[in-house]
């Protein structure tokens, strides 16, 4: 039996904004993966619930006119996986969420719950943060845009205004054409687990395929929030595809992330696992890339 | 006819567990049964001064609220031992069912009766308890320290017991000139259980008896606990054990029954539920001992020992429960596996404000193998010897002979059992192909011997109970004290059972339910005791039955006895083999005879006075990734001789079983404590790292089937000892990868981390 107040369906998008506005107390329910458990821990005992789980509009994963990768904020983990257009455009994505829980949740669970919950360890989170994905939220005023990056406020902390609710994640053509990346989720376990940490890296070729033209990365677990690493992005760009590159950048991760200790893993390891991730994921998205390390 | 044991037949609650027809605690109770919500201690050690409800009475729903102010003074032991008469031999009673003193954090001060779980969970936060802080301490060797916080006041030093072995004169054989001394610390975690079935119970009175309905492993027993927990005199107490999704030890305690049973006493005998979550499950019922384990092995140039010596250390935590029969089992099996004229073992089991340490799968064996089987490959390695043929050497011989137990080796087990193991993981190819790597992953292969006995005889009573009702159709009911928790006994015992009278396994029902008011005794599953003992009372009972079907039958068809026998469920003239009639027949007749009727039932009683050696091994090959700190199984077996198999498939599932918990026991498994505080951090099935089937290779299990000859069935445990060696076997497969000996358990990347940075690796 759990602790609930009150249970408010949306039956449309603007039903759901009418909700937030009625009922400013009141949590989003998606998938319930994450909100129920809090509410059975007591962390949320006596939450007044928005469900907006039934708006199926809110579902699936499109191209839209400038061939801009549209994911409806309640496309489950599983549906993401599976898609053609993510597994053509930006595959990583759906392998990163492949990773999240068990079957059952990834079932249940939707990438914009995923992002929602603002915690840094999401396994959705490094990959849109380094692919530049854009925040879609719509509210009273219509609809808003924001980079992913400024979406993050602080830990469990999102900037989603009262009267919204986020509709999609956007992945802007320029940032996916071309691009090949890989994520490592680092976590104790190979499955029901969440990341100790978890590294995303992309990359563009130059053309002749020799050097990198555009480096991305992000980690989750590394900061309170999932963060980008703009020393290390920088000390690739330009590179040729060599080992001493793979280094270089791999090391100027350390200058990006802001790891602590904790119960769960020191500062040190995390520190030490996130250079050789940063390490694999590079070579890897090289080699995706069609680029052959010297 | 064949036999019935021996085959894979499909489990007899096979269909009803996998279409959720079985009905487990919580199906039974009434849906308008009270909830209860236990108040937890939030020190670690400490007085309760005071404790204000009148928040929490005021929350609607909330029917009442007991504090440990409230309870009766009987103190009370826990551990699912068989009672024993001589006072010295009873288990430490130390137990009240709410503490006063707090000796963990989590200890259990007041309860929360409610109409519904939110009213309950919502007072049992307002309860407001104030307490007088005391001095806490988590490790083992900490708390046997001068100056230490004191937990009982009766066992001064924390020491809950000291046990010694002493052996030949090891000061004087490891004085022999030209010595190799092997010396490690070892040690291994707080572990839990980790059933998918939560401890639940529920309680109510009838004609002013209490029936308890309980996920238990030991009905008989719990029901003598609940009696003295409540000074009410045994026969008062009534436990029914139905299905339960299983215990490994946990439930081989009386866990909450005590307390449940006195609620309802308070309540005027109404319906009332204790249904533990899994936070509580894993910090407010039982753990596995945490032993640290020291070993000095004074080695010749030949590889035999001179002399050695163990010391254990028991972290009991803050309650006696089972105490030192876990480290006493552990130390044990340190002079046996590879004997030695001169030891020197001192085992000591002590208080720490941890939750309280039970009976877990294993009883002491999975800690003495992680401890005596790393240091084997230790001394191996120091002696420039590869571990199976040296262990070859050194491993207790055919023919062995124990001089308490009397337990015997009869056959070459060990040496079979690495046979066995070495072909199915082609360990000599592997252990030359990965000699000299040099990469960031590397491969290994390792493996661990383990030793075990069967049940507890002649440490405590081995009694089983059985009775046979046969039908008019020929079919009969088959009830033992002996408890199905999902290992599949009742299958194993309708086997025996149908085997033992002369029945087709079909015609065989066992009552799966204990129900002590009508199930004869028994102590219940623990010891990976059931098969073999159960077959004893089975064998026996089985025995009258036939005598009395068959002396029927004599007089029905008018032969002499000795000329009839019983088989396949038909009468039979053993000169001709002529079928004479059909059981069913002779049942129908005899019970509506009117001349003189019978119900055919038998019922007896076996004391069992033996005990038996169940020994085997695991081979594992792993893959380190030394960068990452990660290590991958890529294959493991376990080999075990425990007698002939009465069901082989259920044999399988039951090695498999052991293994997942024998992995996760030597790579990701921890219970973890706030210094600062005691507070448990990880008491959930996320942070506490269970393995999943993610992280295991394909199980494979192998059997070296040599027939037990003390048991009528030619059986032996099977149930604890696939947990025991699995993760030596994995830590040596690491040494041979990486040359990195890891001695804590679990070893996880923050151990590898850890270790290889001090060696150099990264």
């Amino acid at each position: 039996m759990y602790d609930i107040k009150a249970f408010y369906e949306a039956q449309s998008v603007q039903d759901a904004v009418r909700l937030r506005l009625e009922h400013p107390q009141a949590q989003i329910l998606a998938g319930g993966t994450d909100v129920l458990v809090q509410v059975r821990e007591g962390r949320r005992a006596g939450a007044e619930l928005i469900s907006i789980y039934s708006l199926d509009a809110l579902r699936g994963v499109t191209l839209d006119g400038e061939e801009n990768i549209r994911i409806g904020s309640l496309t489950s983990f599983s549906h993401i996986t599976r898609d053609p257009i993510i597994q053509k455009y930006i595959n990583v994505l759906g392998q990163a969420v492949d990773m999240v829980g068990g079957p059952q949740i990834r079932n249940a669970g939707t990438i914009g719950g995923n992002t929602c919950n603002g915690v840094t360890s999401a396994d959705s989170a490094s990959t849109l943060l380094a692919w530049d994905a854009v925040v879609e939220l719509t509210g009273a005023e219509g609809i808003r845009r924001l980079p992913i990056q400024d979406f993050y406020l602080s830990a469990g902390r999102v900037d989603i205004r009262p009267d919204e609710i986020q509709t999609a994640l956007l992945i802007p053509k320029a940032s996916y054409e071309d691009c090949f990346g890989h994520y490592i989720k680092y976590a104790m376990r190979s499955a029901m687990d969440i990341a100790t940490t978890g590294c995303s890296v992309n990359v563009v070729l130059t053309q002749d395929r020799s050097a990198i033209r555009r480096c991305r990365m992000a980690y989750g677990v590394a900061g309170p929030v999932p963060l980008r690493c703009p020393a290390a992005e920088a000390a690739a760009e330009g590179r040729p595809l060599t080992g001493e590159t793979v280094e270089t950048f791999a090391r100027a991760a350390l200058e990006d992330i802001r790891p602590r200790d904790s119960w769960r893993a020191s500062k040190a390891f995390r520190e030490h696992v996130a250079v050789e991730m940063a390490r694999r994921c590079l070579i890897e998205s090289v080699k995706l890339a069609g680029g052959v390390m010297a | 006819m064949s036999k019935s044991a021996g085959q894979s037949k499909i489990r007899v609650d096979a269909f009803d567990k996998a279409t959720g027809r079985a009905r487990y605690t919580d199906d039974l109770c009434a849906a308008d049964a009270l909830v209860t919500r236990l108040v937890h201690a939030s020190v670690a050690h400490g007085l309760v001064k005071a404790i204000d409800t009148s928040a929490a009475e005021r929350v609607p729903g909330v029917v009442k609220i007991f504090t440990c102010f409230d309870v009766p003074e009987y103190r009370f032991p826990t551990a699912g031992h068989p009672w024993s008469t001589d006072p010295g031999h009873q288990d430490v009673a130390d137990r009240l069912l709410l503490s006063r003193h707090v000796r963990y954090y989590g200890d259990d001060v007041a309860v929360v009766v409610a109409d519904n779980e939110v009213a309950a969970a919502q007072a049992a936060e307002l309860v407001r308890v104030e307490y007088e802080p005391l001095p806490f301490v988590l490790d083992v060797q900490e708390a046997m320290a001068p100056g230490a916080p004191q937990l009982h006041e009766e066992y001064p030093g924390n020491l809950l017991a000291h046990t010694q072995i002493r052996m030949g004169d090891y000061a004087a054989a490891s004085a022999e000139p030209g010595l190799i001394r092997v010396e490690g610390w070892y040690d291994t975690p707080t572990v839990q259980h980790c059933h998918i079935e939560n401890h639940i119970c529920a309680a109510h009175m009838e004609g002013g008896r209490i029936t308890v309905v309980s996920s238990t492993q030991i009905p008989h027993i719990v029901r003598r606990i609940c009696g003295q927990a409540l000074g009410v005199p045994w026969g008062q107490v009534r436990i029914v054990k139905p299905y339960i999704g299983g215990g490994f030890g946990n439930k081989q305690d009386a866990l909450y029954e005590p307390l449940c049973a006195w609620l309802t006493t308070r309540l005027g005998g109404r319906l009332v539920k204790i249904d533990c979550r899994r936070e509580e499950t894993f910090v407010n019922n039982r753990v596995r001992h945490a032993i640290r384990t020291h070993i000095v092995s004074w080695v010749r140039p030949d590889g035999s020992f001179a002399a050695r010596k163990i010391e254990c250390f028991s972290n009991q935590g803050a309650y006696a429960s089972h105490g030192h029969g876990i480290a006493a089992k552990g130390m044990g099996a340190f002079p046996q596996i590879y004997p030695c004229p001169n030891v020197e073992g001192d085992a000591y089991t002590v208080f720490t404000n941890r939750p309280a340490a039970g009976a877990m799968r294993g009883y002491g064996i999975p800690q003495a193998m992680w401890a005596g089987e790393s240091h084997i490959d230790d001394v191996a390695r120091a002696l420039g010897r590869d571990p199976v043929e040296y262990r070859r050497q050194i491993a207790m011989p055919r023919g062995y002979v124990d001089g308490f137990s009397k337990n015997e080796n009869y056959f070459d087990t060990f040496r079979q059992a690495m046979d066995r193991g070495e072909a199915a993981i082609r360990y000599q190819e592997k252990r030359k192909a990965y000699e000299n790597q040099t990469g960031p992953v590397r491969r290994g292969v390792g493996m661990a011997l383990f030793w075990y006995n069967t049940a507890v005889w002649p440490i405590s009573l081995e009694s089983c109970s059985c009775r046979m009702v046969l039908n008019q159709d020929g079919s009969l009911q088959v009830q033992t004290g002996e408890t199905e928790i999902g290992q599949g006994c009742d299958t194993a015992f309708a086997q025996m059972a149908a085997d033992a009278v002369g029945v087709p396994f079909e015609a065989v029902h066992v009552i799966s339910t204990q129900d002590t008011d009508i199930t004869p005794f028994g102590t219940g599953a623990y010891a990976s005791r059931q098969t073999y003992v159960g077959g004893f009372a089975i064998r026996q009972t089985g025995e009258l039955l036939r005598e009395k079907i068959l002396t029927c039958a004599a007089q029905l068809t008018r032969q002499m006895r000795e000329n009839l026998d019983l088989a396949g469920g038909r009468i039979l003239r053993i000169s001709d083999g002529r079928d004479l009639m059909g059981l069913g027949e002779l049942a129908t007749q005899v019970l509506y005879s009117l001349d003189h009727s019978q119900h055919i039932t038998a019922e007896s009683t076996y004391q069992i006075k033996n005990n038996a050696y169940s020994f085997g091994c695991t081979f594992a090959e792993v893959e380190v990734d030394i960068p990452l700190c990660q290590v991958k199984l890529l294959d493991i077996v376990n080999v075990h001789d425990c007698g002939k198999l009465i069901n082989p498939a259920l044999a399988e599932a039951q090695v498999h079983g052991g293994m997942s918990m024998g992995i996760g026991y030597g790579l990701s498994e921890q219970l973890l404590f706030d210094e600062k505080t005691g507070k448990p951090l990880n008491n959930n099935l996320l942070d506490y790292k269970l393995s999943t089937f993610m992280d295991h290779p394909n199980l494979r299990a192998e059997f070296v089937e040599n027939p037990e000859p003390t048991s009528p069935f030619g059986t032996k445990a099977l149930g604890e000892p696939p947990a025991c060696s699995p993760a030596p076997a994995i830590r040596n497969a690491i040494l041979h990868a990486t040359g990195v000996a890891l001695n804590d358990a679990p070893m996880t990347p923050h151990v590898l981390f850890a270790r290889f940075k001090e060696e150099g690796l990264l």
